[in-house]
């Protein structure tokens, strides 16, 4: 089998037959890659766990964890923790996971039980688990597993299973409370919610008393899949491994219909068809993630006025202010995508690619296979659950930082903070401890540059638009000053974030292009511009700097812009447009309060 | 389905199992005579053979399956009943 047939038969929806059947080969292949980190993993079963063993091997292979396992004897879970263990203690477990079931509970109510009788049950049946967690936290001091109880495949009493208290039904969601309550009080301790895995797949599928009977597996075998795969994402996420940044096609994905084609009436979101319903719920799914964290991307084959007028349609749930990063362009979505991960300083191996075209699916499955591309299906009804069953992004517990926004805007708003407690906005301003670096374009940030040109708005003095190939010849060629600037402060580093471009002409230069990503607006990276514009322009004895402002609908916030680096009126047109000039003084004075490092 | 291909099929299903291409089964072949077979194995060719023919065995039968000859036979009892039915 190869590395991609087996990425396919262990994501969801899982191949059952073939892991069970051919495990040993998948074993084998997985290993062949490098750079695993190795973890110790004690399974403490209530019941049979050897294949559990083999299953779980495998998920964690292919997350690039090697596992060295403990398996407890048959039903020792409770023995193994609480009676001394020199063979546990020697193997110094990473996690311990608990594999009970409802096989395990030891006294259900019997029918002429009192409240108090079967309240003292639950109170026995529940110390007995938490004298388990408390010495097993105690002794190995690491993150325990455990799972909650399922629901018994029959139902003696009916109904009343869950409404009597004598029900078992009852019984067990009681148990289950109590096990949450623990959770929520300890740290270091997760539920594996096989309630919820059970439910999910169906009891009828999840129990198989014939296995019981004959091989003591409190599960089908058929289930040990979704069971192992849910517990190694709960050890990815004790270990950090989540994934971060979810990255989204627009057409058919967000929305129903092509923006380009059929423009913002045509498409399909909000509540006037079943299928604008549908994608407007999964938007609110994907809102419900970047509320928690996740950061959103978009990778969209459009024109970028069209891919913005899509998302501004008044039912989308989605606002460009969600998104991290914006990309609506031709580039094959790879490139894309790997400049997605750039931007954002993440790991391509963090991210997640969703796109309703099995075509550009399988070219970034084949480009990038690190990255995750669930197959989403081409039902948008089914969207949410063909990308949730995967649990690429499992938090183990809800942080302040998950419940803020996204980290982009949590360091804005960090930023922001901190500029409440400073007297001034330039003492703030001085405590980012933040460095420029303005060099001319080189080959490397040219595709960087582009893009700041086809996706900036705002501080975008002539939004002129510029191709790949176009920038290149702007860098071929000697007259043109070309000038990047990037910024880095003291929460991280920004990337590339400012363009310009002047034309040298007649013993002037003109401003060709001038453009400042919206996050750096109000940081001051304009003046350090200038100053390495006039820089350039005394280098080739230029002294006299023109400047032009065409306005757009985006691009109000620089109407201003020159007069206030300095520059004279030149003329003022109807439409709005303006034309600046500035003549360098022979005693010119560096505007900027950013150091400049350009090493 | 005839005989050959029943055979052919869980020699598949065997190679599979105990992951080697090179692995021939025969109607006396048991746990005496492959090595990794032991009870682990056994369950992985029981699910793999009821998911692959399409059969459920029952609790006894499970018990009776000495070797590959027993599990060819009861195989093919079954999938004969599932073709008249």
């Amino acid at each position: 089998m190869s590395n991609k047939s087996i990425e396919e038969v262990l994501n969801y929806p899982f191949n059952v037959g073939i892991i069970l059947k051919k495990k040993k080969e998948i074993k084998r292949v997985l290993l062949q890659q490098a750079d695993f980190i190795d973890k110790r993993i004690a399974i403490l079963g209530g019941s049979t766990t050897a294949e559990i063993k083999n299953i779980l091997e495998l998920f964690f292979l292919k997350e690039g964890i090697k596992p060295s396992f403990y398996e407890s004897e048959y039903n020792r879970y409770y023995e193994d923790i609480m009676f001394d263990n020199a063979k546990l203690q020697k193997f110094r477990p990473e996690i311990i996971y608990i594999h009970t079931s409802n096989v395990n509970i030891v006294n259900y109510p019997e029918l002429s039980d009192s409240a108090e009788e079967i309240q003292t049950k639950i109170n026995n049946e529940f110390s007995r688990y938490t004298s388990l967690w408390e010495k097993a936290a105690e002794l190995y001091k690491c993150p325990i597993i455990q799972n909650n109880f399922e629901l018994p495949a029959t139902r003696t009493l009916g109904n009343l299973e869950f409404s009597d208290i004598h029900g078992k039904i009852n019984y067990i969601l009681r148990l289950n409370i109590e096990f949450a309550k623990y959770a929520q009080a300890n740290n270091n301790f997760y539920i594996n919610d096989i309630h919820y895995l059970s439910s999910w797949i169906g009891l009828e599928k999840w129990h198989n008393k014939t296995f019981w009977y004959s091989y003591k597996y409190a599960l089908d075998y058929e289930s040990i899949p979704i069971l192992t795969h849910s517990i190694v994402k709960i050890i990815c996420a004790i270990f950090g491994k989540t994934k971060k940044c979810l990255v989204l096609d627009l057409d058919n994905t967000l929305w129903g219909g092509e923006i380009g084609e059929e423009g913002i009436r045509g498409i399909q979101v909000g509540s006037e068809t079943p299928s604008a319903e549908a994608y407007k719920v999964f938007q609110e799914y994907l809102k419900t993630l970047k509320n928690r964290g996740v950061l959103l991307a978009v990778c969209s084959k459009n024109q970028m006025e069209n891919a913005i007028e899509g998302i501004s349609h008044p039912d989308n749930v989605l606002k460009t202010e969600d998104f991290v990063a914006f990309y609506a362009n031709w580039k094959p979505k790879y490139q894309n995508i790997v400049e997605i991960a750039k931007e954002l300083n993440i790991g391509l191996d963090s991210m997640v690619f969703v796109d309703d075209d099995a075509v550009e699916r399988e070219l970034v499955k084949t480009q990038l296979p690190m990255v995750m591309t669930p197959d989403i299906g081409n039902d948008v009804a089914r969207y949410v659950c063909n990308i949730e069953k995967n649990i690429f992004f499992e938090p183990i517990l809800l942080s302040e930082d998950d419940i803020r926004r996204s980290q982009y805007y949590e360091e804005n708003s960090k930023r922001d903070f901190h500029a409440l407690t400073f007297q001034s906005y330039d003492e703030f301003l001085i405590s980012l401890e933040m460095e420029a670096e303005i060099k001319a374009f080189s080959s490397i940030y040219l595709e960087r540059i582009a893009q700041l040109t086809n996706k900036t708005n705002q501080f975008n003095l002539t939004t002129k638009r510029f191709t790949i190939a176009e920038m290149e010849a702007v860098l071929q060629d000697q007259k043109y000053i070309t000038l990047y600037g990037r910024l880095r402060d003291k929460f991280g580093d920004n990337g590339i974030v400012s363009a310009l471009i002047g034309m040298i002409q007649d013993d002037d230069v003109h401003i060709d292009v001038w453009l400042m990503s919206c996050r750096v607006i109000k940081r001051g990276l304009e003046y350090a511009m200038f100053d390495e514009l006039v820089k350039a322009c005394l280098r080739k004895s230029i002294t006299t700097i023109k400047g032009y402002y065409i306005k757009t609908a985006k691009n109000v916030m620089v109407a201003t812009h020159y007069r206030e680096m300095g520059f004279q009126l030149l003329t003022q047109l109807e439409s709005g447009d303006s034309e600046w000039q500035y003549t360098i003084p022979a005693d010119y004075i560096p505007k900027a309060n950013i150091k400049v490092v350009n090493e | 389905m005839n005989k050959e291909y029943v055979l052919e099929k869980v020699q598949d299903i065997f190679r599979d199992i105990f992951d080697d291409e090179t692995l021939i089964i025969k109607q006396e072949t048991s746990p005496n005579n492959i090595e990794d077979w032991d009870s682990l194995a056994q369950i992985n060719l029981i699910v793999a053979i009821e998911k692959d023919f399409d059969i459920k065995f029952n609790l006894e039968e499970i018990q009776k399956l000495r070797n590959v000859g027993d599990t060819l036979a009861l195989i093919f009892q079954k999938i004969n009943k599932n073709e008249n039915s």
